[in-house]
């Protein structure tokens, strides 16, 4: 059957793309789009792996059809650099909070939209936030610590 | 099989557009069950009905009698921003948002949550210990259940064709009274609850006046256990009340062993899990 | 908080030892690193599985035609196409028998687990590749099968493999393996105290997030293979094996892997993607899904085991026994060698026993997991020494000094042991506030437990090569042959520029593939920053020589009369202070005048690795009313020889308690009654998710490596080894219950407990 025809708005930039009813939102933006920031770990939701916000909200994007975006504003792990690295970027690199990388853009995605709701959130609070954004490598103390620090410093810096 | 993607904004197209797919439509509200069941080839639809864009589906209004309507395609975030209803309703809010990671709460509805049909769905017994009120749209007009009415069992529900969860609407509260959900999951977060546990009550001056007990994963549908809603009604929630109660719960399991737990193991919880519920509840409605 | 605490070095490097940010960082933050599944090509088909439903069954014929014909299907394989290596002789590499690899790839003569792969397709989309492989039609003769190691090792189980004799009788005990030392029988004739127990534990798998992926080209019969695996080479050698090509005929490119923990150490995909490419004529990528990475890939074996200790009244250990029935999978190769010899390894014991079975079953073949075996072998052993300790009525951090094996100490294994730091590790544990603060009792109702226990790893060297180029400006590139997996980029990159004095900026390191460096082993066993340090040592060594004979070629001098110091060529001797030092800039600008391109490359077959120790001390929080097991606090101490970068150093220590916290409490493979995998999702393979965890502290210890450059001992395995003692002995301590089977799930929990009351 005929493809849809999508026109949405990723990373600030107005997009259009053509995909099946059926189709996810990762595989679009890993596919036709290029966007392969995201990571399919699971596909079922369980790993966070592919988290992007949807009108500012952290979703896992293999969890929302690709039809869905028409009219909304996507934001994915490849915007969320400006001229420089986003500060939980940096403090993911200084910090080493991330080993194979595979889940560090989901996890800075998260990171970033908990910051942004809460710029001063408890241990418990962040991990109970980023609880849908499983890590193997880590253990996940460098991770918190890195988004509890990230925060401190932004605080700081206002 | 060819797939169709509608997005209709209003009530009357959606039903329409569910009703002619017939056996082959399914409803996309958050989302989170269906994707996951389309990538395991459980379900392949043939029409996608996302109810997203129907204004009644997807806000939350107080009602004239003081309760509250909440949109079937309410997000679990959403719900828990709005200001009152967490505070009249901190249990049914807290069921909702257990549900997945924060990335599933952005999405994942209590109206879905109930239409998959899954006796551990997590916001379901809060609902039920609520006692709220199923407003469902059909074909043939609109009618009302309450809400432990509306499953059949795993994955099948008392709908007929066509029909589509509009909107639950929780009760006005008397003065006193509050409500609770606790799980049981092996994790502290990302597990599908091996028991879960709502309870809604009404304290007066020490004693519980009023009470609702929802009990979810221990039976092949989200149970109403009224048993343990008697033994609490009349007592201050003192170690006997609570017992008694405790043991309806456990009495009134029908559970499985699966990989989540087993049927001894259920039929334990579901007792711890009342007598702390209830006391959270009570914490709440002021009275204990 | 993390410590770092040096014991024996001083720390007056600049590089070395040093939080560098790592090479490949920018680009894993941002989402531009490129993973096996990121890459893509023109003209890209997609490859897909068919599987078997069955756990056990013959294959009586498979009929393609259907699919094949399917609109969109570009090639179809099945066994046929894969070499056959016949199961009367062994074809090794490294620890893996291409017998073995030729029949877990592809279902040859039998389907042996439930997702064992019988026939792969390419087609245009995924879509219609997913639809032929239903097209496909396998006739199977199904057969009796079984899962548990136990069951699997009775006289009258369903036997997998009639090839396979033990004692003269086909079975399913495929090889054993026995440690002596001493008499055991004298041993325990001497001891107080005997204390024996039985243990059980789940196969568990590595867990990584990215599933395995490939990508394959074949243009004129040669192949290119962008993969994600633990080691090019050995994507290069098993796909030249099992397809038949010669080495030279194929480029392994590393891409940049999202997690292996051991699981990426073989080949699944990339064989099948080659042949359907060779086929196709296309470029053809090969993805699994999440469930078919439980269904298909690891894990680690469960077991069944023995542990039997004897002690003297004063504390001395004088025998010990083991034996720990492993299962393998589908086809032979558990790692009863990590169990049976890494289980008595950390204590200097006279008379020792271990033996260990390899027994296949119905399930998926095991690969390697962070220290393959040994967890399962200190599980039971740590268990023991724990209610041992208690029965002497001995501190159990005292009682493991007592006995610990230090300098000299005869492993029952094999080695004698040089400087090792196993005394140091429990030493810091005793000291360490966390042992030396009380427990604290926080939630009323709840119970509170602390555990110790110990672990050994065997650490490996092997092969490594590595190439050293001085740029024309002055910077430096260093390739290695190993896939940079947590962090080993910015270890190369810290060494190189502490050896030639220079801005740690002015090094990148890259990954090299199969076409561009030298032979080097996996990615395992603990031995990257082992021995590329080596190889890049002695490169870089070769480098400053020949930039010291630079400098003397420019100033007309002997090259001995030349020193290099803080990245400069210095005059020395009678020459010192005759000539401005010239930069590593100044020489490489001058590079052509005086010789040519500067760089130079080392390959070596590393040996002196040298084993691992650690002590770990857990916390717990049980609920008694619900079976609920929470850690509450968790520190690892760990002799490391030297910490190359002390981040991925502590990276290393924290990831693989987590991975034995899961292990201990909430990870496991369940089979339903049909033989399948019940839980392959994330969703109901409970791996420890953030909220679950405490901070986990890591104490590292420097006891350098005497056998090492730099004194690196092996880091990233020995982490794992003792969480699932440390565990369950502290919730012995808050319950007063032991537990000999794992994991330690709520269920089982209450059960245990209920069992107690009664």
């Amino acid at each position: 059957m005929a493809k849809l025809h999508v026109s949405t708005t990723i990373n600030g930039e107005p997009q259009e793309f053509l995909c099946d009813a059926d189709q996810s939102m990762l595989d679009v933006l890993r596919g036709p789009l290029g966007l392969t920031g995201a990571k399919e770990g699971c596909g079922t939701g369980d790993c966070g792996a592919c988290t992007i916000t949807l009108n500012g909200r952290i979703v896992c994007s293999c969890l929302m059809l690709a039809a869905e975006a028409e009219g909304q504003k996507i934001g994915t792990i490849e915007g969320m650099a400006g001229e420089d690295l986003h500060p939980l970027q940096q403090k993911f690199l200084e910090s080493a909070a991330l080993q194979c990388g595979i889940c560090t853009p989901g996890v800075l995605m998260a990171a970033r939209a908990l910051l942004e709701k809460n710029p001063d959130p408890t241990e418990h609070e962040v991990r109970f936030w980023l609880a849908g954004n499983l890590c193997r490598c880590t253990g996940y103390d460098k991770i918190i610590r890195a988004v509890m620090e990230t925060a401190a410093e932004m605080r700081a810096a206002r | 099989m060819d797939v169709h993607y509608v997005a209709p904004k209003t009530l009357d197209e959606a039903v329409r557009a569910f009703a002619a797919a017939a056996g082959t439509g399914r409803i996309l509200a958050g989302g989170t069950d269906l994707l996951v069941q389309m990538r395991n080839g459980v379900v392949s639809p043939g029409t996608i009905v996302d109810i997203k864009k129907i204004g009644e589906l997807t806000t939350i209004e107080e009602t004239k009698e003081g309760g509250f309507r909440i949109g079937a395609a309410v997000s679990g975030a959403v719900l828990r921003e709005h200001p009152k209803i967490r505070k009249v309703w901190p249990g049914v809010v807290e069921a909702t948002n257990l549900i997945g990671s924060t990335q599933v709460q952005g999405r994942a509805t209590p109206g879905g949550n109930l239409c998959n049909g899954s006796p551990a769905g997590d916001s379901v017994p809060a609902m039920v210990a609520a006692g709220a009120i199923v407003t469902i749209q059909g074909p043939n007009g609109r009618r009302e259940l309450p809400v432990e009415k509306v499953p059949k069992g795993p994955g099948r529900l008392n709908l007929e064709p066509g029909e589509i969860v509009v909107s639950f609407t929780l009760p006005s509260r008397p003065k006193g009274s509050s409500d609770a959900y606790l799980r049981m999951i092996p994790r502290t977060e990302m597990d599908i609850a091996v028991v879960g546990c709502g309870v809604s009550l009404t304290i007066d001056n020490g004693t519980c006046t009023a009470a609702r007990v929802g009990l979810g994963a221990v039976a092949p549908t989200v149970l109403l256990v009224e048993e343990a809603a008697r033994a609490l009604i009349g007592s201050k929630l003192d170690d006997a009340a609570l017992a008694k109660a405790a043991a309806a719960c456990s009495a009134a399991c029908c559970p499985i062993d699966d990989k989540r737990g087993t049927i001894a193991y259920r039929t334990k919880v579901a007792g711890v899990l009342l007598k702390r519920t209830a006391l959270i509840a009570a914490e709440r409605a002021g009275g204990k | 908080m993390s410590t770092t605490g040096s014991t024996d070095t001083a720390n007056d490097n600049k590089w070395i030892g040093k939080r560098t940010i790592r090479p490949d960082g920018a680009d894993k933050v941002t989402g531009r690193a490129a993973y096996a599944a990121d890459t893509t090509m023109p003209g890209m088909i997609w490859g897909k599985v068919l599987r078997s439903p069955h756990p056990h069954a013959r294959i009586k014929s498979i009929d393609t035609s259907k699919a094949e014909a399917h609109p969109g299907v570009k090639a179809v394989m099945t066994a046929k196409d894969i070499v056959n290596f016949p199961i009367e002789k062994s074809v090794m590499l490294g620890i893996q028998d291409m017998r073995w690899m030729c029949r877990n790839v592809m279902a040859r003569e039998k389907a042996l687990f439930a997702g064992h792969p019988v026939a792969a397709v390419a087609a245009t989309t995924e879509k219609i590749a997913a639809e032929a492989c239903k097209l496909i039609e396998v006739e199977y003769e199904v057969l009796p099968f079984v899962i548990d190691v136990e069951e699997a090792m009775k006289p009258d189980a369903p036997i997998l493999h009639d090839f396979i004799k033990y004692k003269d009788k086909p079975s399913n005990i495929a090889g054993t393996l026995e440690h002596k030392l001493g008499d055991v029988g004298e041993g325990f004739a001497k001891a107080d105290v005997v204390i024996e127990r039985s243990f059980r534990t789940q196969p568990v798998h590595q867990g990584y997030i990215e599933p395995h992926a490939c990508l394959v080209s074949v243009s004129d019969g040669k192949a290119t293979i962008w993969s994600s695996s633990q080691g090019q080479f050995m994507v290069r050698a098993m796909c030249a094996y099992l397809t038949g090509l010669p080495q030279n005929d194929i480029r392994a490119i590393p891409a940049e892997i999202g997690g292996g923990f051991g699981g990426k150490t073989i080949i699944y995909l990339e064989p099948l993607a080659l042949i359907l490419a060779k086929k196709s004529g296309r470029p053809v990528k090969m993805t699994m899904s999440r469930a078919e990475v439980f269904h298909a890939s690891g894990p680690t074996s469960g077991s069944y085991s023995t542990v039997k200790l004897g002690a003297t009244k004063d504390g001395k250990l004088v025998a010990a026994q083991g034996t720990f029935c492993l299962q393998a999978g589908a086809l032979p190769g558990s790692p009863i060698r990590g169990a049976a010899g890494c289980a008595f390894a950390p204590y200097d014991i006279p008379n020792v026993h271990s033996f260990g079975y390899d027994v296949v079953s119905n399930r998926s073949k095991v690969a390697a997991y962070r220290a393959p075996g040994a967890p399962i072998g200190a599980y039971g052993v740590e268990c023991v020494m724990d209610e041992m300790a208690e029965a002497l009525k001995m501190d159990p951090l005292d009682f493991r000094l007592k006995n610990a094996a230090k300098q000299g100490t005869k492993a029952a294994h094999g080695p004698v042991y040089p400087r090792i730091g196993f005394v140091e590790t429990i030493e810091a544990a005793k000291k360490h506030a966390h042992y030396t603060t009380p427990l604290p009792k926080a939630r009323k109702g709840m119970l509170y437990g602390r555990g110790v226990a110990s672990g050994f790893w065997f650490n490996a060297g092997g092969e490594s090569s590595a190439q050293v180029n001085i740029n024309e400006d002055g910077t430096v590139v260093v390739i290695t042959g190993h896939p940079d997996i947590g962090g080993s980029r910015a270890s190369t990159a810290n060494i190189t520029a502490e050896l030639l004095g220079i801005d740690y900026k002015k090094v990148s390191v890259l990954i090299g593939d199969t076409s561009v460096i030298g032979f080097s082993n996996l990615t395992g066993g603990s031995r990257v920053t082992y021995a590329s340090a080596m190889v890049v040592t002695h490169s870089t060594e070769r480098v400053i020589t020949q930039l010291r004979e630079r400098a003397a070629k420019i100033w007309k001098i002997d090259p001995d009369a030349v020193v290099w110091e803080n990245g400069e060529a210095r005059p020395a001797g009678d020459n010192a202070g005759k000539f401005e030092p010239l930069s590593l800039g100044q020489i490489a600008a001058q590079a052509s005048a005086t010789g040519g391109p500067i760089g130079a490359g080392q390959q070596l077959n590393t040996t002196g690795a040298e084993g691992g120790f650690a002590t770990h001390i857990c916390d717990v929080e049980v609920d008694p009313d619900l079976g609920i097991v929470r850690v509450l606090r968790y520190t690892a101490f760990q002799d490391v020889g030297r910490a190359i970068h002390p981040s991925y150093v502590e990276g290393q220590i924290q990831g693989g308690a987590a991975q034995g916290i899961g292990w201990a409490l909430s990870e496991e493979y369940i089979f339903n009654k049909e033989g399948k995998l019940d839980n392959p999702s994330f969703l109901d393979y409970r791996m420890p998710v953030s909220s679950d965890l405490p901070m986990l502290d890591s104490v590292i210890l420097e006891i350098p490596n005497p056998k090492h450059p730099q004194g690196v001992r092996g880091v990233g395995e020995v982490p794992l080894v003792p969480p699932l003692a440390a565990v369950s002995n502290a919730i012995y301590d808050a319950l007063g219950r032991r537990f000999y089977s794992l994991p330690m799930s709520p269920p089982k929990v209450l059960a245990t407990m209920d069992m107690a009351a009664e």
